[in-house]
């Protein structure tokens, strides 16, 4: 099955066809799906602006990657069932619009960065978890991840300007 | 003058014809707007959390409301002006649609609610830990705050879809 017709296929599914066919149903769907990318990248914000050295400096980076990224984890599973259901709608034309491709682009990079954070740059975290400004690196990552953040959130809503009237 | 007739006066000034006639001005100003929304409700979901004793139970609650609740008031001034300028760009498809009226209603009762939790912990940092009471009445406000940020997100995106004017 080719790329065409597996995003034809999408199109087809009874939920494909449910949300693009009833009035209500993709206003939902898309509702949910603002309110949870709001909280993903509100709540990443935190954790960034902690790295950056701006916010909750009395909080140790662990205790509040901790309380907040599994948080961000379960509004963010939200998002991307809801993105998927979206997309299922028209499959065809999001697949093709440059905001949507830009936007999940930017949604692996952002991945990525966290996994470099996670992976390198946690590593000696003993050493700076509780100074409020951490190093160089982990400022860096904090930057990197807000700034991705804010322009999948532009993306995001260039899709909606260029995909049809909304 | 009706709301009608200032939604209609509104529409037709310099300013407004400005917002309408550039086209990246509205794209652009939701995305500001749905930042600072992304700051608020986060903030106020993060002392919610706390309240509800989700998270962060080595710490007292006034850890969270004076770390969180301090972003709150300065974004929502933003939220206000760039809220204004699609108002301003958009008069006749926000002022008279019932999403919208909904969201500001909405938005007044979060306000209290939010400034209802923030006050008592100027005077006493413990106020929602002092009775058992008091950490009822923490968890019910931290639910009604919840649900009344999550319907404004809701009423904001629904603006789109109830649209009355006609355009």
């Amino acid at each position: 099955m080719d790329l065409q017709s597996l995003l034809q296929w999408l199109y087809d599914t009874p939920v494909g066809t449910a949300i693009r066919e009833n009035g209500n149903l993709f206003p939902m769907v898309e509702s949910i799906h603002v309110l949870s990318i709001t909280l993903v990248v509100g709540s990443i914000s935190i954790v960034d602006l902690r790295l950056l050295g701006i916010a909750s400096k009395g909080r140790a980076v662990s205790r509040l990657t901790g309380e907040v990224l599994p948080f961000t984890w379960v509004v963010f599973v939200a998002a991307a069932i809801t993105g998927g259901l979206l997309f299922s709608s028209n499959a065809v034309k999001y697949a093709h619009n440059g905001f949507f491709l830009a936007k999940m682009s930017l949604l692996v990079v952002a991945f990525l960065n966290m996994m470099v954070f996670h992976v390198i740059t946690s590593r000696g975290i003993e050493r700076w978890d509780e100074s409020p400004h951490p190093p160089v690196q982990a400022k860096l990552a904090g930057a990197v991840s807000l700034a991705l953040w804010i322009a999948i959130i532009v993306c995001g809503r260039w899709i909606g300007f260029t995909m049809s009237a909304f | 003058m009706t709301l009608h007739g200032f939604a209609e006066w509104l529409g037709q000034t310099p300013a407004s014809q400005v917002v309408q006639n550039v086209s990246w001005i509205i794209p652009s100003v939701q995305c500001f707007h749905i930042l600072c929304i992304a700051i608020v409700v986060s903030a106020v979901f993060m002392v919610d959390l706390r309240l509800l004793g989700v998270i962060g139970r080595d710490q007292p609650t006034a850890a969270y409301t004076s770390r969180f609740l301090t972003w709150v008031w300065p974004t929502l001034v933003l939220l206000l002006l760039s809220g204004s300028v699609l108002i301003v760009g958009e008069p006749t498809r926000s002022l008279e649609n019932p999403a919208f009226l909904t969201k500001m209603t909405l938005l007044v009762f979060a306000m209290i609610t939010t400034a209802g939790l923030q006050i008592p912990t100027f005077k006493d940092p413990a106020y929602w830990e002092l009775t058992r009471g008091h950490r009822i009445s923490a968890r019910a406000l931290a639910v009604i705050s919840l649900l009344l940020w999550v319907g404004i997100v809701f009423a904001g995106r629904w603006i789109a879809y109830m649209n009355t004017a006609g355009e």
